[in-house]
């Protein structure tokens, strides 16, 4: 075992480590924006609303996130005529775009269960009061269903963060030079193959860790107060 | 209708192996998971440690940087070690062996923890009663504890099963033949990338659906002697 060699290259996995953090931060921010008008539909009561919200959270939940890179990445290829007559071929030809529009579509799905969850959880009596104070529609929604059920989303969705963290390894898969890519691109070169995944494995596993202490301390700072006991589980 | 140019027996090929990988992980991973919740609620300091160990790392490490390591990675190392110790050897790993193992050494952890959580919500009464009826350690693991856990890590682990068959399609990467790859190599063939990768979706979708139905049946089983 030689990790030396890992030593001289130490920059370039810092940089691909970059572009894993980019690549998240970006995915969640535009998920998450779709995400919360997919939950509005999903517990909306009319079926030409939330069937669409319906179907799109059953296809990206339950298929694999590597099929859904390679539909768009390798399948849109297909439509290559069509695509460039929309003048649209120049984004699908591109990984990056297509892989980001894959983690967004897929974290928008994931994201928009959980804020449903938290926003049919939110208490009757908050709705009620904030009613009875003279709120209606979107200024009850904005002033205290949205806040409340982020609280109560929170843990689910950090989550979410952490596994779309892990998640972003996948795009290495389409040549983009994440860490994971970063480190199959300098295996290929240097053969020195468990002492470049170990390192990897070790900065995911800082990376996640920071940022699960991160919500934890934002958890605190948003529901101290109420000294809740969280539960976590897998997706 | 799809166009399929008579490629859809390879990816029907294809499903077998993925549902074969998919069940013999699963079990790797219900295995690891007894033994690692065992390790997480026993008394004994090293038990502790090496479960919270697995735990920790697995659920802070991609699953494809897994895949690789053990993968390209264990040969290597093997490999180098026994070179240091003066033996030459070729080690290739059958990448179906592969591909299981690490599916199942990354899903034990999460079912370590689903499975420490159901260990502990059995009253503490129930164990203290089996014991004083006299029955021993092994019998009231398997009489009183296991029966009652695995009741309640029923819903856990259908999770764990769902995102584990969702995860096998990473094993294409190390080119095991299953769903995925065959999805690839008749989408080169047929130059119907979109075709293909939407009809292996479909299958995916399909075997959560199942999945679904079989848990929600399952569930009914198991709570059907518990009042509501």
């Amino acid at each position: 075992m030689d990790f030396s060699i890992v030593w001289q290259y130490l920059p370039k996995l810092f940089a691909g480590a970059w572009v894993t953090l980019w690549i998240t931060v970006i995915s969640l921010a535009i998920g998450l924006a779709f995400a919360i008008p997919l939950a509005l539909a999903r517990l909306s009561k009319n079926p030409i609303i939330y069937s669409p919200a319906y179907l799109f959270v059953l296809y990206f939940r339950g298929t694999p996130l590597l099929v859904q890179i390679f539909l768009i990445y390798y399948g849109s290829g297909q439509f290559r005529n069509e695509l460039t007559d929309l003048g649209l071929w120049g984004f699908f030809r591109d990984p990056w775009f297509c892989g980001i529009l894959a983690l967004v579509l897929n974290t928008a799905a994931y994201s928009a269960e959980i804020f449903r969850g938290a926003i049919s959880a939110v208490p009757r009596n908050d709705i009620e009061a904030g009613r009875a104070c003279g709120m209606s529609g979107l200024l009850l929604f904005r002033r205290i269903t949205l806040p409340k059920a982020f609280r109560i989303g929170l843990p689910a969705y950090g989550n979410e963060v952490i596994f779309l963290l892990q998640a972003t390894s996948l795009v290495s898969t389409i040549t983009i030079l994440d860490l994971t890519g970063i480190s199959r691109q300098l295996i290929s070169k240097t053969f020195a193959v468990y002492e470049f995944y170990l390192t990897a494995a070790a900065m995911y596993l800082v990376m996640t860790y920071v940022l699960v202490y991160l919500f934890r301390v934002w958890e605190k700072r948003m529901s101290g107060h109420l000294q809740t006991r969280v539960v976590t589980t897998p997706r | 209708m799809l166009e399929l140019h008579g490629y859809g027996w390879l990816l029907f090929d294809g499903l077998q192996l993925t549902i074969a990988v998919g069940l013999c992980a699963m079990v790797v991973a219900v295995l690891l998971g007894l033994l690692g919740s065992w390790g997480k609620l026993a008394d004994h300091w090293l038990a502790n440690v090496v479960a919270n160990v697995y735990t920790t790392v697995v659920r802070g490490v991609p699953e494809l940087i897994l895949l690789l390591l053990v993968y390209f990675g264990a040969p290597t190392l093997i490999q180098s070690i026994a070179t240091s110790m003066g033996y030459d050897i070729r080690i290739d790993i059958n990448p179906f062996i592969a591909g299981t193992i690490t599916i199942g050494f990354i899903y034990g952890a999460f079912a370590t923890e689903v499975l420490r959580g159901a260990f502990q919500s059995i009253p503490k009464g129930q164990a203290e009663a089996a014991r004083a009826i006299g029955m021993h350690q092994i019998m009231v693991f398997r009489r009183i504890l296991l029966p009652q856990a695995m009741r309640f890590a029923l819903p856990g682990l259908g999770n764990v099963w769902m995102v584990l068959i969702k995860a096998t399609a990473l094993i294409s990467i190390i080119q095991l033949d299953e769903l995925m790859r065959k999805t690839k190599i008749a989408s080169n063939a047929t130059h119907e990338p979109f075709t293909f990768y939407l009809l292996a979706s479909f299958i995916y979708l399909g075997i959560t659906l199942v999945s679904m139905l079989v848990q929600k049946r399952a569930e009914t089983w198991a709570n059907k002697g518990v009042m509501r």
